[in-house]
């Protein structure tokens, strides 16, 4: 079935909020407003306002709130309106929900999805722009996720929910009206596995999240001058699907890395410290990285594009690698 | 004047006792190196948590900030194990992960110390949330001074309690200093901290946080309103904390003077109740030796048990990061 990466969301919930009356949906605008982006259109009206619960703009408060009835046994989802909103609640986060398990010595847990757009999408500016999952993959106790399609948005939410952890899941404004063909009926994706987008031979491109558009359009144009590109999306960051990229990197011996984050310790640099650790004797050339540059996003058009991956340069990384730039 | 219920009296104050000689045993085990880190003594403060916790049931939520062995001993935890945790020795309520301002006891309900000031203030609302939303008649109670009432936490929360109408009791233990600063110099409303619930329609009010009593008589009253569903409501506790902020500091220096302190110990909450007692209650001096005798054993034993208990393995360093599946 053709479906959006926003309605492949608002299925997985839907579904997962009428097979469990333990999940509640809590945030700014996630009910009468139908969602700031329309992913919860239609859910106040269905399971009623004590499920859907719209907040003040208190995302610390309500992030919190919702911590606190998570380690009494409810499974709550929170939206934040978007990732960048997580740094006001970042207490919560990293102090709260990512130690409450460890530091109680495993009697407390914190099922827990928190979920919104990250990434840059047209001219918001500096603080609505971000890429902040290497900051949540740093913090132990917290999975994080990132898909990049419709039918893994919504297999992968359902799991995210079904989950017994907090778990970060970040969608990307710019992909809520994509389609894509998403799976009949019930099903879930198990967090942790990648997912071979397109098999090649020559190279390896990781990407996730949006960027994986941009890496299989520059795939698909490096096709045309000879290049068979390999491209894997990761899906869930952390815990992160090394085995599938080891295992390309065997077969290609060459790895770039896309991610639309900030370079300077970025999870591409994780990523490549841990192909260094586990197929240094594959490479056949030093990982590429192809990154965010290191500035706030800007605002004007053409100093935003400088800023973020795209495929002109995805390509121009793949063809130096090797060696036909 | 009337005769009070000796047996009754006699379990508060040995329920103070307990927590009084718990603490000054910690304080001695914190100089002989048996116990680390920062080490926040509850001495003075004792009716508070006694007073507030005898009005509850079991299966109410008890939360509390970092200076939480008083509530956690109140709530009926072990005081072996949580002496044990103070050692950080496997058999501690948290296994040793915890530590003195995170112990937890989930089966005692209490649902944890925190030590980001204010953070803990939104689990709070978190628990009652969850027990309004399923329909449970349960309380939550949560401990914190007053130096967690200017910050932004604590005031989401309270917005959040108060909107919602969510069945929780803020008790601020105002013991006058936010580790040296005097309440004047850090609350605007100094003088009536509670007006920052009122604020939000918050039904507070002032206790004599020496006077166990008194402290009681107005919980059970709060504590019938609260579950009745009629909202939140906030408790002032005037209290004096006998020693320094933590183990790093003495009980007097820069900031308070001996003879402030001197003056406050004239009100400690064990000598207010005994008084009490032997003039209302037919106590005699020959029942608190005993008690004495008593707690002191009680002590002991646990001082024994968290001595003799073995250190966590490290091989369970990486336990209880995630709950695995």
């Amino acid at each position: 079935m053709l479906l959006s990466y926003r309605e492949a969301l608002n299925q997985a919930m839907r579904e997962e909020m009428r097979r469990d009356s333990r999940i509640f949906l809590i945030g700014e605008e996630v009910g009468y407003y139908q969602g700031a982006f329309k992913v919860t259109k239609g859910f106040v009206e269905e399971f009623g306002p004590q499920r859907v619960v719209d907040t003040p703009i208190t995302e610390a408060g309500f992030t919190g709130l919702a911590i606190g009835a998570a380690m009494a046994g409810l499974h709550p989802i929170v939206e934040l309106m978007t990732m960048n909103f997580g740094i006001v609640a970042l207490d919560q986060i990293v102090n709260n929900a990512a130690k409450i398990r460890y530091m109680s010595g495993g009697q407390l847990s914190v099922p827990l999805v928190i979920r919104g757009p990250g990434s840059a999408a047209h001219q918001l500016g500096a603080q609505h722009s971000q890429s902040l999952e290497a900051w949540f993959c740093h913090v132990p106790g917290l999975k994080v996720i990132a898909p990049a399609t419709p039918h893994d948005a919504k297999g992968l939410l359902k799991s995210a929910i079904r989950d017994h952890n907090p778990v970060i899941f970040i969608e990307a404004q710019l992909l809520y009206g994509t389609k894509g063909e998403v799976g009949d009926g019930e099903y879930t994706i198990p967090l942790g596995q990648a997912d071979v987008k397109r098999e090649g031979t020559d190279v390896t491109i990781v990407a996730y999240s949006k960027m994986l558009l941009v890496a299989l359009e520059a795939a698909e144009q490096l096709s045309h001058e000879g290049l068979d590109v390999e491209v894997i999306d990761p899906r869930t960051l952390k815990p992160l699907d090394l085995q599938t990229i080891v295992t390309s990197v065997r077969k290609t011996g060459r790895l770039v890395i896309v991610e639309e984050g900030w370079r300077f310790c970025g999870l591409g640099a994780q990523i490549a410290e841990s192909i260094y650790s586990a197929a240094f004797d594959y490479l056949d050339a030093p990982i590429a990285r192809v990154t965010g540059e290191d500035v706030p996003i800007p605002y004007s058009r053409p100093l935003e594009d400088a800023a973020i991956p795209d495929v002109p340069r995805v390509v121009a990384a793949v063809k130096s690698m090797c060696g036909a730039a | 004047m009337t005769v009070m219920d000796r047996a009754d009296l006699l379990s508060l104050y040995r329920q103070m006792l307990l927590i009084r000689r718990f603490e000054e045993k910690s304080a001695e085990m914190y100089a002989l190196a048996k116990i680390a880190g920062f080490l926040h003594l509850y001495i003075g403060e004792e009716a508070i948590a006694v007073g507030a916790i005898a009005a509850l049931r079991p299966d109410d939520y008890v939360i509390s900030a970092y200076r939480d062995h008083g509530h956690c001993l109140a709530r009926g935890s072990d005081p072996g194990r949580v002496m044990a945790e103070l050692f950080g020795k496997a058999t501690g309520l948290c296994q040793g992960k915890g530590g003195s301002m995170h112990l937890v006891d989930l089966p005692k309900r209490f649902m944890g110390g925190y030590a980001i000031v204010g953070g803990h203030i939104p689990l709070a609302a978190g628990l009652a949330f969850a027990s309004k939303y399923q329909k449970q008649d349960l309380v939550t109670v949560c401990f914190f001074g007053e130096g967690a009432v200017p910050s932004g936490q604590a005031h989401e929360a309270f917005n959040l309690a108060a909107l919602w109408k969510l069945p929780v009791i803020f008790i601020c233990e105002n013991n006058r200093y936010g580790m040296g600063t005097p309440v004047q110099r850090a609350v605007a409303l100094y003088e009536n901290v509670a007006e920052a619930a009122r604020s939000y329609g918050i039904a507070a009010e002032r206790v004599d946080g020496m006077d166990v009593l008194a402290v009681r008589d107005l919980m059970r009253k709060v504590v019938d309103q609260v579950r009745a569903g009629q909202g939140p409501y906030f408790i002032e506790a005037m209290t004096y904390r006998f020693m320094g902020h933590s183990m790093a500091d003495p009980s007097h220096g820069h900031y308070r003077s001996k003879e402030e302190v001197e003056e406050y110990r004239k009100r400690d909450p064990l000598v207010v109740l005994k008084e009490t007692m032997l003039s209302q209650a037919q106590c005699s001096e020959s029942d608190f030796k005993e008690l004495e005798r008593e707690v002191g054993e009680v002590v002991m034993a646990a001082v024994k048990f968290a001595d003799e208990s073995p250190f966590p393995d490290p091989a369970s360093l990486h336990a209880d990061v995630m709950v695995e599946d």
